[in-house]
């Protein structure tokens, strides 16, 4: 099915199952432990044996040799596999630049050098410890992130945006601000940590693993193990969530897969949790110039902002310029992205990927300039809204309420109420602040196809290689073919995560739900057809409710439509062109929040929180709001205590586990409330949604630091906002 | 972790006297000794199981104080009526320490000799004096924000990381031990971890045979009982400063804190200033610190913390 126009009046404007709070389907599965996550699929092969991967101990630089006759004696071992007997393999995208394995150069610290496997996963750790590698190491590495933009990126990259003359609005403006801004290595820190088992049937392996996109996967595997595609089999019908740490292939798979290969059995690898920081992959540090011009009116005229993020080879890095081009008005913009090419391991896609460092950055911008301007912050963002893209102005936003954002936040959280003057509010021994901050994170959607088939019994089974990463997909795919049959929810199951189903978006980008469930809608819409033609009548003719299938005065069960046997349709949905050229497709949002700062040790706690989402059709507002509370959290933690520590010297992340990079815990999160706008954007999808998983996290921890200001009266531009980044400006207590 | 065998101990002197055999470690609840024995930081060959000794007991002692078995599990202690009435600091801090999970599981003998959270301890490719003698210290100058400011050395920097023992500090507790020939000792809590020096690897007064029976707490000194830790986040991290403090009505009192040295950190001279405020505790409690650039802002977070804690006393 192509989707060439804007949807029109359609059945999901009068849906009955999409749009309800609908329990996981999955859900009783995973809280009685019996949803069996890549690593416990203990039934899938059997004679499974264990593989424990090696990481570098250096950054940069050679392995010159590795001793495995330690290992090779010690009990239990099977096999092992050493970098040194492959030729670098590489991954298949652009987009991730990575070297999984092989050849003897170290790019990165804990880079995989080696999996030992073993019959039990004691032996195959313990022998993990016995290879003795030689290394070069390669003093010429660089590991520090400049002090300013420009100087640590590269110089002279093209502009993002180029629009008007920036320097003449901001030399001549009546307001303006000029400041630089930090944001660090974050983790995802997902629950599973990466986790494969891989089986070889003579050149044909399947791969039970932890992934986001299994049609990604999938060719990845092929490249990497030099088999077609077809001879990969790819399955994950659970994660424990991913945060784009999934999105690609990543070494515990292909660990497994050449382990399994070498040694003749199936091999399952996990990443051990210490490994991962610097294994795998992370969101990019930056460092963020925003320069930005107001008139005395408090209308921006000029807008500034130049990035630069570590990666370690062209590609990858936070680009925190990614909201800046079209989220606010400004006629004259000057706005530049710049990798910095470090020798940390690879930045890449960690949830709401730029947007998120992006408006860490931007969102204390605007409260700044707010100030500046002695505009409410509130105020000062619906002065700036734009209804078009700011660059291009021909090109309106599909559907934007920003400002509706912002003013039904307000008006809930109680905004007018707070206290305006920075440091002044007491409760006991804490200081009380307020803080406000907008969302913008845009609306990608990608082809996504699934199968539908009606069973003899009236059931409606769904098959798509569409992943579930705890957000809620094998829920709302299954309440949209229900709607589109009119089948009751509970007549509907849902199979996902296989490749030997049809190719689907997969979970990333926040694409996820907006397209799997526009692809269950054309497979759905092929079953009807198929249906009116077992019927011969036309499809338009008919109406699907309750189970039944009505034609004129007819109807007949759906079930015995087929006379015994299953009917099936299957289809993709392609997004056509307009989508892009004619619109801004994109999702917009508010976050409120209270903090407070102890007045003596500046220990930061938050209070409340109030996000509210302009995402288009809400599919599933249980799911959905859970997408949103989770976000909200990992906002948090990016506020007020994630951080990779750099040791520039030795090039690594230090606080390489759950120890020492430290995410919020339920005490830190107190209260929550999500407020979703009844929008729906005929430009996104036909069923009229876009993603909310990222946009949650678009601008939180910003929200936070524009209260830790209001509290204290202290500004800290450094993320994260720790104590001791306060404590000497904090008022007498 | 390395292959090892693994016996019950019969009597603590047995524990003692198997240790003194075989080299092996004692393993009582296991939260941190396991921990290191996955990364190979510790690498016993042989474990001698300690639980089910009958050291699971707190009693009153003569003198009015209370004797704690080595084995009592840090949430029995915490939850204990009489150390909630009469040294509430102790339960305070043991609330404010690990999780409800760890906390069923870990000892009193085991929290006091529970090893550092150095990152570089952890990570068996930087060096470390502590884990790898002679081979330096990584976190000197490196990421250095949570380790110490005082009673450090060139040759470590590394905190001790308990809180139970800070309070313990503050009350002035005794460890009491046995060795493979029987004798027993009693140890101050001011005597029994050592300073770093040249010899950060040595962290205790403890012999190679040497096994917690019991710590015991003199009798109750009275006066309000505090402990503040802080931390970035509420609950489930490691202080980055705590104060134990018991102030009584005249104003006096004790004061000890975590988070700041590779011991819980106490003076007497700095007790006596307690009356005089939080100034004049920090000025001689923390004489000599040598904090890094990361983290000399825990200097100024101790003197707001302790003033904190002495606001609270007076409300
Ligand atoms: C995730 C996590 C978070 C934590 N957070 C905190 C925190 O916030 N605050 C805090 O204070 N602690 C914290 N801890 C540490 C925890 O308190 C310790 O792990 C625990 O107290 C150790 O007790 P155990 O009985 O498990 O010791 P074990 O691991 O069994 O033993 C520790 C050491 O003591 C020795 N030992 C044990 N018993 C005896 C004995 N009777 N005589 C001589 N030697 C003995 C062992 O040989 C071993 O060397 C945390 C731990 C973890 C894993
Ligand atoms: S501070 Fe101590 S524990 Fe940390 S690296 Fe240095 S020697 Fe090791």
């Amino acid at each position: 099915m192509e989707f060439n126009n804007p949807a029109g009046n359609n059945l999901f404007d009068k849906a009955k199952v999409v749009g309800q709070p609908i329990r996981r389907l999955e859900g009783p599965l995973k809280v009685t432990g019996r949803a069996a996550y890549a690593y416990e699929r203990h039934d899938v092969a059997s004679g499974q044996v264990y593989g424990y991967p090696v990481g570098s101990a250096i950054a940069k630089g050679r392995i010159t040799g590795i001793d495995t006759s330690a290992a090779e004696a010690a009990p239990g071992v099977i096999g092992i596999v050493t970098t040194l007997e492959h030729d670098p393999i590489e991954g298949v995208f652009d987009y991730d630049p990575v070297r999984h394995f092989g050849g003897n150069e170290v790019l990165h610290y804990h880079q995989a050098i080696a999996v030992v496997v073993a019959e039990t996963f004691e032996q195959a750790r313990a022998a993990a410890n016995l290879l003795k590698v030689d290394y070069a190491r390669d003093e010429g590495a660089n590991f520090t992130l400049s002090s300013t933009p420009e100087a640590a990126g590269e110089t002279d990259p093209d502009p993002a945006q180029s629009t008007g003359d920036f320097d003449a609005a901001f030399a001549s403006a009546a307001v303006t601000l000029d400041e630089t801004y930090t944001t660090p290595a974050e983790s995802h820190s997902m629950m599973e940590p990466h986790a494969t088992i891989a089986a070889w049937d003579g050149d044909r392996v399947t791969l039970w693993t932890s992934n986001q996109m299994i049609e990604w996967g999938r060719q990845s595997f092929a490249k990497a193990f030099g088999v077609p595609a077809d001879n990969v089999r790819v399955d994950c019908p659970y994660l424990g969530g991913g945060f784009g740490a999934k999105l690609f292939v990543r070494s515990d798979a292909v660990l497994a897969g050449l382990a399994a290969r070498k040694v003749g059995r199936p091999v399952k690898v996990t990443l051990p949790r210490p490994m991962i920081a610097n294994n795998t992959t992370h969101r990019g540090e930056t460092i963020q110039r925003i320069r930005l011009a107001a008139d005395a009116q408090g209308r921006l005229t000029a807008i500034g902002h130049h990035n630069a993020t570590n990666a370690l080879t062209e590609a990858g890095g936070e680009d925190a310029t990614l909201p800046t081009v079209a989220f606010y008005a400004a006629a004259n913009r000057q706005v530049v992205n710049a990798p910095a090419h470090m020798n940390l391991p690879n930045s890449n896609a960690m949830r709401a990927p730029g947007e998120t460092a992006g408006l860490m950055a931007f969102e204390i911008a605007m409260d700044e300039m707010a100030a500046k301007c002695g505009m409410d912050p509130v105020a000062f963002r619906i002065a700036n809204d734009t209804q078009v893209d700011p660059g291009n102005p021909d090109v309106p936003f599909s559907d934007r309420h920003f400002v509706e954002c912002l003013e039904r936040g307000a008006a809930a959280f109680g905004w007018s109420n707070r206290n305006t003057a920075p440091g002044a509010t007491r409760d006991g021994a804490w200081l009380i602040g307020h803080g406000v901050a907008g969302a913008y994170r845009p609306a990608p959607v990608m082809t996504s196809g699934a199968r539908v088939a009606l069973t003899p019994d009236g059931r409606l089974r769904v098959e798509s290689d569409m992943t579930d990463i705890g957000t809620g997909s094998y829920t709302v795919m299954g309440q949209t073919a229900a709607e589109v049959l009119g089948l009751p929810f509970e007549a509907v199951s849902v199979e996902l995560g296989d490749s030997a189903y049809p190719v689907s978006a997969g979970s990333g980008g926040q694409w996820g739900a907006a397209s799997a469930t526009a692809g269950v809608y054309a497979a759905c819409v092929a079953l009807r057809e198929a249906i009116a033609e077992r019927l011969g009548v036309q499809e338009g003719d008919l109406t699907f409710e309750d189970g039944m299938v009505r034609h004129g005065n007819t109807s007949t069960p759906l079930g015995e439509v087929g006379g015994g046997e299953e009917i099936v349709g299957e289809d993709s949905i392609e997004f056509g062109s307009f989508r892009s050229d004619d619109a801004l497709v994109a999702t917009f949002g508010a976050h409120f929040v209270e903090v407070g700062v102890h007045a003596y040790t500046g220990e930061i706690r938050v209070r409340r929180m109030l996000a509210v989402a302009d995402s288009g059709r809400i599919l599933n507002p249980m799911t959905a709001r859970s997408q949103m509370i989770g976000a909200m959290t990992m906002g948090v933690g990016g506020a007020l205590m994630e951080e990779l520590a750099v040791d520039e010297r030795y090039g690594f992340f230090v606080n390489h586990d759950l120890a020492g990079y430290e995410v919020p815990v339920h005490l830190d999160i107190p209260e929550q409330e999500v407020i979703f706008l009844e929008t729906t954007d005929p430009y996104s999808t036909p069923l009229k949604a876009k993603g909310v998983g990222e946009l949650g996290l678009c601008g939180v921890a910003a929200a936070l630091a524009n209260a830790v200001t209001n509290a204290t009266g202290v500004r800290v531009r450094d993320y994260p906002v720790t104590l001791d980044k306060i404590i000497d400006g904090l008022p007498s207590a | 972790m390395r292959a090892f065998s693994y016996e019950r101990a019969t009597s603590p002197q047995h524990a003692a006297a198997q240790a003194a055999e075989t080299g092996g470690k004692f393993i009582a609840g296991g939260t941190n000794l396991l921990d290191l024995m996955k990364l190979e930081i510790e690498t016993p060959t042989h474990l001698i199981d300690v639980n089910g000794l009958g050291l699971d007991m707190i009693e009153d002692t003569a003198d009015g104080g209370l004797r704690i078995g080595a084995l009592v599990r840090n949430t029995d202690l915490a939850a204990h009526e009489r150390v909630r009435r009469d040294y509430a600091v102790l339960t305070r801090a043991l609330v404010a320490g690990a999780s409800g999970q760890l906390r069923n599981k870990a000892t009193t003998a085991g929290n006091l000799l529970q090893r550092t959270r150095c990152p570089y301890f952890y990570d068996t490719n930087m060096p470390c004096n502590k884990r790898n003698p002679g081979s330096g210290c990584a976190a000197l100058e490196g990421f250095s924000r949570q380790l110490g400011i005082i009673g450090t050395s060139e040759a470590c920097i590394a905190t001790h990381p308990s809180d139970m023992a800070v309070a313990m500090r503050a009350l002035d507790a005794v460890v009491e031990t046995v060795n493979a020939a029987g004798e027993t000792r009693s140890i101050p809590l001011e005597d029994f971890h050592l300073l770093p020096g040249d010899h950060p690897e040595v962290e205790t007064v403890l012999g190679e045979d040497e096994f917690i029976t019991a710590v015991t707490l003199p009798a109750p000194v009275g006066g309000r009982h505090f402990y503040h830790k802080v931390r970035d986040r509420s609950s489930y991290a490691f202080a980055l400063v705590s104060v134990a403090a018991v102030v009584q009505p005249d104003g006096s009192g004790r004061v000890a804190l975590g988070g700041v040295a590779p011991k819980p950190w106490r003076r007497a001279e700095a007790d006596a200033a307690l009356p005089n405020g939080a100034s004049a505790v920090m000025s001689t409690l923390l004489d000599g610190a040598n904090p890094t650039e990361d983290n000399a802002f825990k200097v100024r977070l101790s003197e707001r913390t302790l003033a904190a804690v002495l606001a609270e006393a007076q409300e």
